[in-house]
């Protein structure tokens, strides 16, 4: 019995000792001292103060900033509660939702780009797809009084494209273009 | 779908057969006792551990010896993670202030992740302190891991050991020896390089609790952070699934880009397709582990295609929206992933046993969580959980060299050991135990309204929620349809159950055959032998595992999924 068990117990508090104690915190230690932005959770920094996370969608519903997907992390990009809708496939629920989403935008269902109609895994998701920022392309112009022509070519310009052409899909973050979009020139601003 | 997407599909399977060898012939080194490059610093370290334990490294264990010592560590551990959780509000490092874990909650969490589950039924950001998630859930993310991996490398052994050169004895090692190598050896260095990688692409790994943001219109926001990076290194490679998020692999600080997913998709994969390798050459024919992870490849790719398939096109609810026919189902998927790479991770993570998902299960169409869910109830032998997936091939392969012998008359032998009685009761044993644990679980609650209770969606899609979670429970995956709320009395215990019928009832035949084989001499092959290298095998071995699993679950399938893909309407 004591053959088992004093290995047992030992075993256990050594590796909760090396895994559970020395590993986490020398991992710690390595992110703090070498990539402290990222371990911080990469903050992003407006006139000293944090605006947000580069990496975590918030919301946005002003006219004159582009808006991310829907979010059923709480009552929307809750980043203390991170969650999916988890609809089904054949759920009126969702359904429902998405007619709702679509109403948002004045439009038929059918002509917006789907990402801006369904709520992502995380319900923080930071990006949507190019054609979902094009496709608000007019209403932001429209808010700021610039030409569309600058929000099209700011909205190029935070593409990032798929690496290899392979991994992952085209995508633009909402965060990252609406501060480009305060950033804009004022006379630009005022044409 | 196009083209780049089936690029990535394949490029994937050929990048996990491009790790398997220098990782499975480094497992065989580390298992055999063989000095590798991390030897001069962890030998001592090893050494010590084993002085402070009272273990002696040379004395083999018998299986009974060695079931024994995994059962008495897992229970050990089961033990400590419980007290940790529901005392979390007492211990320090909480910087949230969160309060000890429920005992239902708790019970279900500590078994979660002593069997490799990592079933969770909390959201992480929003209950579990720093401490908790470093010292209780992050430990048994590796030592849940290790013991696989021994388990694993305890079966292999009953085939490789020749008693005639062993003076007879059907030893089948140390558990000890073994659990402490595969947690040094493996786990550790892999696990710091891995980290390391992910803080520097941009992961969170502090030990504060939460990142205060003024968002651009006004209101402020709480981002959770916390250690994320040295959990999320053992979670993937250990096959464990746990996420420090509720929102697991899909939250973008648990998988910020493509990259970043790639590496943690070949992460699930590696040690089990590993694994097979290893196997090979202790049994001194390296390709008897191919022809085992070829077979694994077939089944894999014909999954993904189907859930790929599937996913590329708008859900009936979508459509009756008026949403755009033409348009990919991204309900529950995240933008940087797309769907390509969404259904590559839920086939890989279910095919393994491991249960991280980066887009939601429960919203998949319904074929396409048809794949997931499959895999599952497959037994997890497609690559699988670490060791958990080969030493459940093993017996599929037991199994089908049986069916073999059968139809062609005479006594089965595999790798030169004869295949009994004994021998393919135990494997039938373990080929059962988790599909009645999956079938009367979900019976039990789609019959009662504790079951019901939990489910969100109405009509076959709820009722597939209720099998999913049981298979995922039984099967030691981990990942849900997640809109069943599984925190009542009934489902904390008797998922509870059911993964402990997952591990032990499969591990304890596993380990009675490896001691049966053990024992047994080998014959050298000749022409009568049935040769299981060749496309024949495989075939016949993929066949099995595929009919095996229509003939326990197509019922149950046809009652969820393929009644939801068939029936065109809504509920």
């Amino acid at each position: 019995m004591l053959q088992t068990l004093r290995p047992a117990l030992v075993l256990f508090a050594l590796f909760t000792l090396l895994t559970g104690v020395i590993y986490p915190l020398a991992m710690t230690a390595v992110g703090q001292t070498f990539f402290q932005h990222a371990a911080d959770g990469s903050p992003i920094m407006r006139d000293g103060r944090v605006v947000g996370s580069a990496l975590i969608g918030q919301s946005f519903s002003r006219d004159d900033y582009f808006w991310g997907r829907p979010s059923a992390a709480g009552s929307g990009y809750d980043a203390r509660a991170s969650s999916g809708s988890n609809l089904g496939p054949t759920s009126q629920a969702l359904a429902d939702r998405v007619r709702a989403e679509a109403e948002r935008y004045g439009v038929a269902a059918q002509d917006i780009p789907v990402d801006l109609l369904t709520t992502s895994g995380s319900g923080l998701d930071p990006h949507i797809s190019p054609a979902a920022a094009l496709f608000q392309a007019q209403r932001v112009a429209d808010a700021r009084r610039v030409p569309i022509e600058t929000v099209r070519r700011l909205i190029g310009t935070h593409t990032e494209l798929p690496v290899a052409g392979i991994l992952g899909e085209a995508r633009v973050n909402v965060l990252e273009l609406n501060l480009a979009l305060d950033e804009l020139p004022a006379h630009e601003g005022a044409s | 779908m196009t083209l780049e997407d089936w690029i990535l599909i394949f490029a994937f399977v050929a990048l996990v057969a491009a790790i398997a060898r220098p990782l499975g012939l480094y497992l065989d080194a580390v298992f055999a006792g063989r000095r590798t490059v991390f030897s001069p610093v962890l030998r001592p370290v090893e050494n010590g551990f084993y002085r402070l334990a009272g273990v002696k490294a040379e004395t083999e264990q018998d299986w009974k010896t060695y079931a024994v010592a995994i059962l008495a560590f897992s229970l050990a551990c089961t033990l400590g993670l419980y007290a940790l959780l529901r005392l979390q509000g007492l211990l320090p490092l909480n910087p949230q202030g969160f309060d000890g874990v429920a005992p239902n909650i708790a019970m279900n969490t500590a078994v979660s992740f002593v069997t490799n589950t990592n079933w969770q039924a909390y959201g992480g950001e929003s209950t579990m302190s720093h401490l908790t998630q470093m010292i209780g859930l992050t430990v048994q993310n590796f030592l849940s891991a290790a013991v696989g991996i021994a388990v694993a490398i305890a079966f292999a052994r009953g085939f490789a050991r020749h008693p005639a050169r062993n003076g007879g004895a059907s030893t089948i090692g140390n558990f000890w020896v073994d659990l402490t190598r595969a947690t040094l050896y493996v786990l550790l260095p892999i696990s710091i390089i891995l980290a390391i990688v992910f803080i520097a692409l941009g992961m969170p790994q502090t030990l504060a609790g939460s990142l205060h943001a003024t968002t651009l219109e006004g209101p402020s926001q709480d981002i959770a952070v916390g250690p994320v990076a040295s959990q999320i290194a053992i979670k993937m490679l250990g096959t464990n699934g746990g996420g420090f998020f509720n929102a697991n692999a899909a939250h973008p600080f648990e998988n910020m880009g493509p990259i970043v997913n790639l590496i943690q998709m070949l992460s699930i994969f590696a040690i089990g397709a590993a694994l097979t390798i290893t196997f090979g050459r202790m049994v001194r024919d390296e390709r008897q582990g191919w022809a085992l992870l070829a077979a694994m490849g077939v089944l894999f790719l014909i999954g993904t295609g189907i859930a790929y398939w599937a996913e590329a096109q708008a859900t009936p609810a979508l459509i009756q929206a008026g949403v755009d026919p033409a348009a990919m189902n991204m309900e529950g998927k995240e933008t940087r992933f797309g769907v390509a790479a969404s259904a590559l991770f839920a086939a890989i993570t279910t095919a393994a046993s491991c249960g991280a998902v980066n887009a939601m299960h429960d919203s998949f169409s319904a074929l396409g969580g048809m794949v997931p869910l499959t895999n599952i109830l497959a037994g997890e032998v497609i690559v699988g959980g670490v060791g958990a997936g080969f030493y459940g091939i093993l017996v599929f392969a037991i199994l089908t060299i049986f069916v073999a012998g059968l139809m062609v008359g005479r006594t089965p032998a595999y790798l030169g050991k004869k295949i009994e009685a004994r021998d393919v009761k135990l494997a039938v044993l373990a080929i059962l135990a988790s599909p009645l644990a999956i079938l009367i679980g979900t019976a039990f609650a789609a019959s009662t309204d504790w079951g019901r209770a939990g489910v969100q969606d109405a009509g076959p899609h709820g009722f597939t929620e209720m099998l999913y979670a049981f298979a995922s429970a039984a099967g030691n995956n981990g990942s849900a349809f997640g809109g069943l709320t599984a925190t009542s009395d009934y489902y904390t215990y008797a998922q509870a159950a059911a993964m402990l019928i997952g591990r032990f009832l499969v591990i304890v035949p596993a380990l009675a055959i490896a001691g049966n084989l053990a024992a047994k001499p080998v014959t050298p092959a000749s022409s009568g032998s049935f040769p299981t290298t060749g496309p024949l095998f495989i075939g016949l071995l993929a066949l099995i595992i595929l009919i095996v699993g229509a003939l326990t679950f197509f019922p149950a399938l046809a009652l969820g999924p393929l009644a939801e893909a068939t029936v065109g309407r809504l509920f």
